[in-house]
């Protein structure tokens, strides 16, 4: 089985995002950028999967500027055998990333897309199940465990409350959540042997999606800041303030 | 205008984050309906109805709707969006599933979590872990948006809107529901809550966790959370996280303990009330956000606050 896995070029986790002072977005200058984490969980998923013998290839497929090659060669790194870069330097809305992943996936035919539930840049949480729609496919987002078997795939998923495990027929879409896994640092060898994995570049004209999108930001602000407040001695005069001047309890 | 609220519910109960997105709907237009898709909800459409300034409750039953499966609810909803200007969905794990589907087969760009309305078509909401807020603009003549409930106050009660029954839709026939496993508590909901306490690292134990947040919790009436790490390390299960990768909430009062106040973390309770925090360390920077802190050892400080909490007549 083929098993497509998108990747995001987004500000490393580890970064806090600073907001631009003439509001237009978030300062990206000289910052650190990484793959998404969830991205990275996917793509560890599904080396995990080739390892056991479940997948047979793995493509890697990115939307973005020419640097988003970086993030389709960590995922080469880590086991994926080779790289699609749909090249734009557009910030594309998760309709459109949808559109454009739909494309490919109508050439490559993989039997599963696994991919991270959402970018940490955005905060979308949206092109899986969008990707899952427009491909007429069932999804299961937020998994916390994926079990392929024949035609078809359990996966457990984070819920309100607790779990849910479903059973889908393959092709489907999962999206990892934070407890999939913990994916791997790639080796220095494999770092090595992911330089030589062939990448195809494209452009979004190529699959004939608009990247314009459907949304104006209008302004990108900081949030309000919380200021610190008065330190207590004790527990009674905890108690006593939130009693007295705060008034919630 | 009209606008489409799909309820959040377990099949025997609404959830108040309901009530809190019809009071986003109310900002977008008068005409409020809400859609109860689900499994023998006569109990939950009987709660929406009571909602004050809702028009009318649609009611959509199926075995796929009862497990909120996205493809079911996708197929119950698309045949209403005909009539409406704007649907909006609570943002909890079960509408942040099926709102992006649905968005896709209208061919719209769905807007995820706002937490204000400026305007039917303009909204703010969070981005970057809630570093930053986004005013996004929408061009597009349906709109999906899901909707950070504890940004909106619950609409009241006093409605007595129609109930009407619509069609489940086609279901889910490429995906079956295999099992549950739900953690049940005489707590209440975290999401909901109006006091939490969570625990951090520091517990350094499942055990020590439960010996030290729940009683406390149980003697202020809250619900029980927990930091990702802590969460990681295995000290609470998955559900109790608050933060970005897990629950946002707001409640009065938030009390942290042992928790050092990561950034991930205080993306998901920085709109409490009131921050309480208890830690050892007097850098941590939990203190730069909370109201109250107290620089100590949970060890010593929390059964003392238990005491206080008795004197006090909790």
């Amino acid at each position: 089985m083929k098993v497509l896995v998108p990747v995001k070029r987004v500000i490393d986790s580890n970064v806090k995002a600073r907001v631009k002072p003439d509001q237009t977005g978030v300062d990206l200058a000289n910052v650190k950028m990484s793959m998404n984490p969830f991205c990275e969980i996917a793509v560890e998923e599904a080396v995990r999967m080739k390892e056991k013998g479940v997948a047979d290839e793995i493509v890697a497929v990115s939307i973005g500027p020419v640097q988003a090659q970086e993030t389709i060669r960590t995922a080469l790194a880590m086991g994926a055998d080779r790289g699609v870069l749909i090249q734009t330097d557009t910030d594309v809305e998760p309709l459109e990333v949808a559109k454009l992943l739909k494309a490919v996936i109508e050439q490559e035919a993989p039997g599963l897309v696994l991919m991270g539930k959402q970018a940490i840049d955005g905060d979308n949480n949206a092109v899986g199940q969008m990707l899952a729609a427009l491909l007429d496919w069932p999804q299961a987002t937020f998994a916390s465990k994926v079990e392929v078997s024949g035609q078809t795939v359990k996966v457990t998923r984070e819920v309100d409350g607790g779990l849910q495990t479903l059973e889908l027929d393959l092709p489907a879409v999962v999206t990892a959540d934070l407890r999939l896994n913990e994916p791997r640092y790639a080796s220095l060898p494999n770092i090595m042997k992911a330089k030589k994995k062939p990448i195809d570049v494209k452009a979004p004209a190529d699959y004939g999606v608009d990247v314009a999108g459907h949304l104006k930001v209008l302004k990108v602000t900081e949030p309000p800041k919380r200021t610190a407040g008065v330190k207590v001695e004790n527990a009674a005069e905890l108690v006593a303030k939130l009693k007295t001047e705060a008034g919630v309890l | 205008m009209a606008v489409l609220v799909i309820a959040d519910h377990d099949n025997a109960s609404l959830k108040d984050s309901t009530q809190k997105t019809v009071t986003a709907a109310k900002a977008l237009s008068g005409d409020v309906d809400v859609l109860v898709a689900g499994q023998g909800v006569d109990a939950v459409a009987a709660e929406a109805a009571k909602i004050e300034g809702v028009r009318k409750v649609l009611v959509a039953e199926s075995d796929a709707l009862g497990k909120q499966i996205a493809e079911a609810v996708t197929a119950a909803v698309l045949p209403l969006a005909a009539n409406y200007d704007a649907i909006l969905i609570p943002a909890t794990a079960s509408g942040k599933n099926y709102a992006p589907r649905i968005a896709a087969k209208l061919d719209v760009a769905p807007i995820s979590e706002i937490i204000e309305v400026v305007s039917p078509d303009t909204f703010v909401r969070p981005i970057y872990a809630g570093n930053a807020l986004e005013t996004v603009q929408s061009s597009d003549a349906k709109k999906v948006i899901t909707v950070r409930a504890t940004a909106f106050k619950a609409a009241g009660e006093g409605g007595s809107a129609a109930i009407e029954k619509v069609d489940a839709g086609a279901g889910a026939p490429k995906t079956r529901f295999v099992s549950d496993e739900i953690v049940k508590s005489d707590r209440p909901e975290l999401a909901a809550a109006k006091i939490v306490v969570s625990g951090g690292r520091a517990m350094g134990s499942a055990e020590e966790f439960q010996r030290v947040i729940e009683p406390l919790a149980d003697k202020l009436g809250a619900a029980v959370g927990a930091s990702r790490a802590a969460v990681d390390a295995g000290y609470a299960p998955n559900d109790y996280q608050v933060g970005q990768t897990g629950k946002v909430v707001a409640p009065q009062l938030y009390v942290a303990i042992g928790i050092s106040g990561a950034i991930q973390h205080l993306a998901g309770m920085k709109d409490s009330k009131v921050i309480v925090a208890i830690n050892k360390d007097a850098d941590a920077p939990i203190f730069q956000v909370a109201d109250y802190g107290l620089v100590a050892d949970y060890k010593t400080a929390v059964p003392e606050l238990m005491d206080a909490l008795t004197a006090a007549g909790r």
